[in-house]
Formats: C-alpha cells, structure tokens, sequence
C-alpha cells in the first residue's frame, strides 16, 4: 500500500471540506477501499476517515425509510420495516458478500464499490477505468463477468453489486451533499454508463458525498431477488433480477424490474414496465419483455452467455411472481 | 490514542497503512488470528468488533479508536478454552488449524446473530425467527473457508454449542 495521510473527519462540511481535494478519497466501511489500496489500483494521498460521521441512522420519513449512508448492510438487511415492507431489499443485501464483509460495509459505500473486473484491479493490464486511454483488456481478454448491455468500445466493465439493483427495483432516492449545495438523484441516474469515460463510475463529483437512501411508501406486492451465481454462498452475481410485482384481476397492476451484473449500472427499462402493466401473465408476454431488455444486447465471447440467462432468469422471476407454469 | 483487544489498551499504530490484522499479530502479538488471502475473502482473519464480526485485514487499525476487539485469544485459553472451542476439538472441526482461529470467532459472532433474530440468505421468512438449520450455519459461515474441508465437523461443533445454549 502507498503511503497517505490519514485525516478523519469530525463533520460532514469538514468531510466535504477535505474530499474535494485532488487526490483525496472518502473512507467508510473501507471493505473494498482498503483492498483496492492493498492492490494499488487506489493510490490516494489523503484518505479522509468519515465512518464516524453520524449518517448512520435508519428513520422513518413520511410513509418511507430514510437509511443513512453509513447505516451498515447489516443494519439496514435486519431492520424491520426492511424485512416486512422491502423484503427484496433486504434479500438482496443478504445475497451479497458475507456476514463478516456486510457488518463493515456501508450504504454509501456500497454504491460506490468499483468493478471486479480483473483487468481494472491488476495495475499490470491496461484499463481506461483504472488510466484513462490505456485500453482495455477485457474486451479481447477473459471477459466472463462482464457487461452485454450499455457497454463501449472503452470499457465493458459491470456494475456488481446487490443492494443497488433492489433500490433501482424500488426507486430509491440518493442524497448527495457538498460545500455548497444538497441534491437528490434518483438511484437509477446515479450509475452512469461507461462511454467515453469510464473512469467515472457514477455521478458523484470530488467533493460530493452520499448522506443517506430514502425509500419510497412501501407497495407491498411481491418482491422478489433471483441471483444467478457461480457457487450458492459468497459470489458476485452473473445477472440478478430485483422484481416488485403487483397483480389484480389475473393482470400486472405493478412490475417495477432492475437487474443486476449486466451493465455498467443496475438496469431499469421503463419500457419492460409498460408493456406488462395491463396485461396478462403468459410466457409469451414474459419473452416479449426480454426482447425489450436484450434489445441491443452484444456478448463478448466469454460473456455470450449472460443474453440467454438474463431471458431465463427474468421470466424466471416473473413466473415465480405469478403464479404462470415455466 | 488507544484501542481495546480483549480488554487491555493498546497505543494507535503509527503508519496508518497498519491493517487491524497487522497490528495485532505485530504489534499487539496476538498471534492468534491468522493472515490467509488478506484480501477478505477467506476469514482466517476474522475477530470482533464491539461484538459484530469483521475481516480484520480489511480494516485499517487507526480507524479502531475506542474500540473493542476481541480475537480467539479473548475467547479462552489452553487452560480454560471456550465452549467453541471445545466443541471444535471434540468433533476434529479442523485438520491443519490456520483457519480455525477465524472459525470460531466467527461461529461464536454467529450464534449472537442468531438469538438477535437476524435473517440471512437461507431464511425462508424474512419476517420469522431464524432457526439454526445445517443449511443456515453453512450460509452463515460462507465467509470462512477450509482448505482442509473441515466442514461437516465445523457444522456439527457449531450445532453442538448451539444446543447446549438452546
């Protein structure tokens, strides 16, 4: 690890104060920080501690859930209004990592956990992600964990986290906060899409930090978590699928989906939703859907795989949500 | 400037690159947890903070001001051994050992969680009481591995214990 100098943070301003500084990183649960600094893929000079900022409540707000940025992935997957009114949330963050990884890690961070590509975290390959212009392997290289979905010519990394995809489900809002000014954006414009600058992974700019994840009213329905993996315990997804199903009257009245694992953010299509508000459940319909989803789809040898379990594993979900024979 | 291990105050480590689990085998020679990947993904390195398990080469030392840390060393002695580690002798839950220190801080961490009523990955109902089925000690305990494949008996140690808390 490159030396830095370790400054922590007493307050949020200071913290905002500290991070816009070049080459300043924020530090909270520090489970994939650390790594990544272990790894020199992260070379900060000042490393700013916050994890004792106090962001770390879960509240109610109105009908919703306010989590606060440093509310761990434990905390927030064992709270009780998670576990009864955004069970998907809650399933989602119990799928990912392991006791041990969620008790450090933070809501904050978790958003802002980087790829797992092999070519972004081996400072020995070139990556655009990592140095900007120095290509990358992935795209001619091992590229099975990678994206078939909003990728470019600089950069097939994915996005490979859980917890994102479940509040992409449940259009969840990201408090964001800086010097200057507070802003909200809703979870599913904070990733971005790699394109000419795949250094930036989302929207957040130096010195703007996430405060806290506030939920919707809960919609109750069915909420469901399908994660595809290699083994069953303690594995990054494939492609998940966060589902929040409504029906009446044999017909969706609600069908909020984001997956997980194929892009270089958690992916929502607005148009999946359309097409199957208002109409019957069929195994045609749910093809259709995936149609809609893989529309513009391209593998990468490696990865070519992920087209057809997307399909699988999205009318997977549906079917478990309603009841249709597979 | 100090952090707690097992009750006794240590000074802050200068270097602030100081991983938790470099400093208590280095500095505090506590030898006890072991380095296995140091990239989290083993759990050799596994104590506790404040009682909630972590990977302590994750974690860097000088963020662990004022806090409690308990490693295997907290949790009994060759002359007076804790019941997880007694039960981890008594059904062989090891073959070489590395891993074993991280196993049962983890298990030990592990059955709290359980009587706090957390849900994990392999609990049917969120909503419900967990109950400590094979399948729930082995999700809970994915984060710790065994090259020597000690795992059956590392389940039957951990059910042991828990039945005779039940």
């Amino acid at each position: 690890m490159r030396p830095f100098d370790y400054q922590r943070a007493e307050r949020l301003e200071h913290a905002a104060q500290l991070t816009a500084e070049a080459n300043t990183l924020a530090l909270a649960g520090g489970t994939n920080l650390v790594d990544l600094m272990k790894l020199q893929v992260e070379t900060p000079q000042t490393l700013v501690d916050i994890g004792r900022l106090p962001l770390g409540t879960i509240a109610d707000e109105g009908e919703g859930l306010r989590i606060g940025a440093l509310a761990t992935n434990t905390a927030t997957a064992v709270h009780p209004r998670v576990r009864s009114e955004y069970p998907v949330l809650a399933r989602a963050i119990l799928s990912g990592a392991t006791q041990q990884l969620r008790n450090k890690a933070t809501t904050g961070g978790n958003l802002c956990q980087r790829t797992r590509c092999y070519y972004f975290t081996n400072i020995d390959q070139p990556c655009n992600k990592r140095e900007p212009g120095s290509g990358c392997g992935a795209i001619k290289g091992i590229a099975r964990i990678h994206a078939v979905l909003g990728a470019s010519d600089n950069c097939i990394a994915t996005y490979p986290g859980d917890m994102a995809v479940a509040l992409a489900a449940l259009g969840a809002t990201v408090e964001i906060a800086s010097e200057r000014r507070s802003r909200s954006v809703p979870v599913r414009d904070f990733h971005r899409l790699p394109g000419d600058t795949p250094e930036k992974d989302n929207v957040l700019e130096p010195g703007e930090l996430i405060t806290a994840v506030t939920l919707p009213a809960p919609v109750g329905g069915i909420q469901l978590y399908r994660k595809v993996r290699e083994r069953s315990s303690y594995a990054f997804a494939l492609c998940s699928v966060a589902a929040v199903i409504d029906l009446a009257e044999g017909r969706f009245t609600r069908a909020d989906l984001a997956f997980g694992s194929l892009a270089h953010k958690p992916w929502h299509d607005p148009r999946i939703t359309d097409l199957l508000v208002g109409s019957e459940p069929t195994l045609a319909l749910f093809d259709k859907a995936a149609d809609l989803l893989l529309e513009g789809a391209r593998g990468y040898g490696e990865n070519d795989f992920k087209i057809p379990l997307a399909r699988r594993t999205l009318a997977a979900v549906l079917c478990e949500a309603t009841g249709v024979e597979p | 400037m100090a952090i707690s291990i097992n009750g006794q105050e240590y000074p802050l480590p200068e270097d602030p690159r100081t991983s938790l689990l470099d400093f208590l085998r280095r500095e505090a020679r506590l030898t006890g947890t072991k380095k296995g990947c140091d990239h989290g993904q083993c759990g050799a390195c596994t104590v506790m903070v404040g009682g909630l398990r972590i990977n302590s080469c994750l974690s860097l030392a000088i963020t662990h001001e004022g806090d409690e840390i308990t490693t295997i060393e907290g949790l009994g002695s060759l002359t007076s051994p804790g019941a997880m580690q007694e039960a981890f002798v008594a059904h062989d839950g090891f073959q070489c050992g590395y891993c074993t220190p991280g196993q049962i801080c983890s298990a030990t961490a592990m059955l709290q969680e359980i009587a706090a009523g957390w849900p994990s990955d392999a609990t049917q109902d969120l909503t419900a009481t967990p109950s400590l089925t094979d399948e729930e000690i082995r999700e809970r305990m994915s984060g710790n591995l065994c090259r020597c494949g000690a795992y059956p008996n590392i389940v039957a140690a951990i059910r042991d214990v828990a039945g005779a808390e039940a």
